[in-house]
């Protein structure tokens, strides 16, 4: 019982995380139908500005907390500013070419971003520290559920709440959803889509980098290739949850980090894999569109 | 108010628009009637800066705005009621309109014009937590003119508001088209497939064929035409 508990926990925070991806890829879909390719690299610059933020800091002799609250939101403000250019250097100018045309350069980028990563850093893993302290309630139950896993957990629902009221209730929220449903009637009634558009690319890719610096402090290493293999998980759960839907890809995300959680638990952990994708061809199959995704026309 | 002077609208490189002229005087109700293909929707448009003019001058209240992004176009004024009525299927009724005021800071008159709108429009009213897109075709036409009305505009750009509506809707679209018109001295400017209709609200009219303005006239004058009566008025 206590090792499924275990299970369930360790899902839901790897789930949460991927959540934070995830978020960014359908947000953007929503809202201009491309698929951020680079978006995993967003990511990944985020957890490499908090390791330099990180190792500066300590060195300046932060105490704990503040060098992971500086670090942290230093990656969310960095990568928010990769995000926002990206947008604008290399989909904004194929705003109104065929779909195909930003695709590729969505492609072009991500490849850009980890070989530039590459070059300015290395190919080799990084140690990452553990930025996370133990907390002392935690000792008792520390076979089922560790400090990371808490903050983790408390972090994405708090950034997921905010995200859901940002989203429902504010003006921009408002104007993201009336231009993910119809752009040219939000331009009609006096929405600056462009301006839209740059800030869904900064809040995902603020979620993102937040979701690398968790990530990174549990897992304890990071190098340029990270966003690669964490961008197709979250990639993964988007299109689980349906494409375009904002409670769709923290659905799809938590599905699917439950699923590895099972898979690495009962089976083994090489076969985490095969049990992700097989549950997304699944899924596939029988709600083409995703969990929650609504099935979209053909816009003309 | 308004006024297009040689406009060339394209589709990339199919002309549209050939050097269309139009002018609109403050308060009044001017209609633009013409064939399905005519050019009529990418006027607006082009009105409204979604669609670009190659060469030629738009202006408003004297200034020149074809240059202008769409959203600060709607911030001078110019409000429009695009054809299908393209209410935001997934936000609520009251959220629609909200979104019809989106530009406006001043809340207290927000409040107030939107209970103007259920006056007007009851039946809003009762369906305003009901997504916009579980709408009748008619409540999304009444929508869709309150979410224009909800900017405040001083020129409501209208797009086939009759269009695929029982004719007691219209009778009734049309009688608050008049009325927002004489209340809210708000100058409307109507494109109809329904010319009779459209020409019995309007002070003067225009007739596009092909992108071009090929006749304008008093409503009066063009109801009486030989050639709108065979052409448009089917008599
Ligand atoms: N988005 C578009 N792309 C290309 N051609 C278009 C587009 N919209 C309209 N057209 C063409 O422009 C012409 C005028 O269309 P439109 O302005 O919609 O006419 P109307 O509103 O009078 O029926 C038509 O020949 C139509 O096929
Ligand atoms: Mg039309």
């Amino acid at each position: 019982m206590e090792y499924f508990l275990e299970l369930i926990l360790g899902g839901l925070t790897r789930g949460s995380i991927y959540a934070l991806i995830a978020l960014g890829y359908t947000m953007v879909y929503g809202i201009i139908e491309l698929i951020n390719f680079a978006h995993g690299e967003i990511y990944m610059i985020g957890a490499f500005t908090a390791l330099i933020f990180t190792s500066v800091l300590t060195l300046l002799g932060f105490n704990e907390i503040a060098v992971i609250v500086l670090a942290s939101l230093a990656a969310v403000i960095y990568s928010s500013a990769y995000g926002y250019t990206v947008e604008k250097i290399a989909y904004k100018p194929l705003r109104h070419a065929s779909r195909l045309s930003p695709l590729i350069g969505a492609i072009g980028m991500s490849i850009f971003l980890q070989n530039y990563v590459l070059l300015a850093q290395t190919s080799d893993f990084l140690p990452f520290p553990n930025l996370i302290p133990e907390f002392e309630f935690i000792k008792p139950y520390r076979h089922i559920i560790s400090s990371a896993e808490i903050v983790i957990l408390i972090t994405t629902s708090t950034a997921m709440i905010l995200l859901t009221f940002l989203i429902k209730f504010t003006r921009t929220g408002k104007a993201m959803r009336a231009t993910a449903q119809d752009r040219n009637m939000a331009m009609l009634v006096g929405v600056n889509v462009n301006r839209v558009i740059s800030i869904t690319f900064v809040i995902g890719s603020a979620l993102a980098a937040l979701g690398g610096v968790l990530i990174a402090s549990h897992v304890g290493q990071i190098n340029f290739y990270i966003g690669f293999v964490a961008g197709i998980k979250a990639f993964t759960a988007a299109v689980l949850g349906g494409i375009g839907s904002i409670p769709g890809a923290v659905l799809g995300a938590l599905v699917l980090g439950l699923t590895e959680s099972f898979a690495t638990g009962y089976v083994s952990s090489d076969y985490e894999d095969v049990f992700a994708f097989g549950l997304l061809v699944l899924i596939l199959i029988f709600k083409p569109a995703g969990i929650l995704g609504r099935v979209r026309h053909q816009k003309i | 108010m308004l006024r297009l002077r040689n406009i060339n609208s394209f589709y990339g490189n199919i002309q549209v628009l050939k050097n269309v002229n139009i002018e609109i005087s403050r308060g009044e109700i001017i209609t633009l009637i013409g064939a399905n293909g005519a050019g009529k929707t990418t006027t607006l448009m082009t009105i409204s800066g979604l669609v670009p003019s190659r060469s030629g001058e738009i202006t408003y209240m004297g200034k020149t705005i074809h240059n202008m992004r769409p959203d600060r176009i709607v911030s001078l004024g110019i409000s429009q009621v695009p054809e299908g009525r393209k209410i935001f299927p997934y936000l609520t009724v009251l959220e629609n309109l909200d979104m019809g005021a989106f530009l406006r800071t001043d809340k207290k008159n927000i409040k107030k014009d939107m209970e103007y709108i259920f006056d007007l429009f009851p039946i809003l009213s009762q369906r305003k937590n009901q997504f916009g897109g579980t709408l009748s075709g008619g409540e999304q036409q009444m929508l869709a003119i309150s979410r224009a009305i909800m900017a405040r505009p001083t020129l409501l750009l209208l797009d086939e508001p009759s269009l695929g509506l029982a004719p007691l809707i219209v009778r009734q679209i049309f009688e608050i088209i008049k009325k927002i018109n004489i209340e809210n001295q708000t100058t409307v400017f109507l494109v109809e497939q329904n010319a009779n209709l459209a020409l019995k609200a309007a002070h003067r009219g225009y007739v596009m064929e092909n992108g071009r303005i090929t006749l304008s006239d008093s409503a009066e004058n063009l109801l009486s035409n030989e050639n709108v009566r065979k052409a448009y008025l089917g008599l």
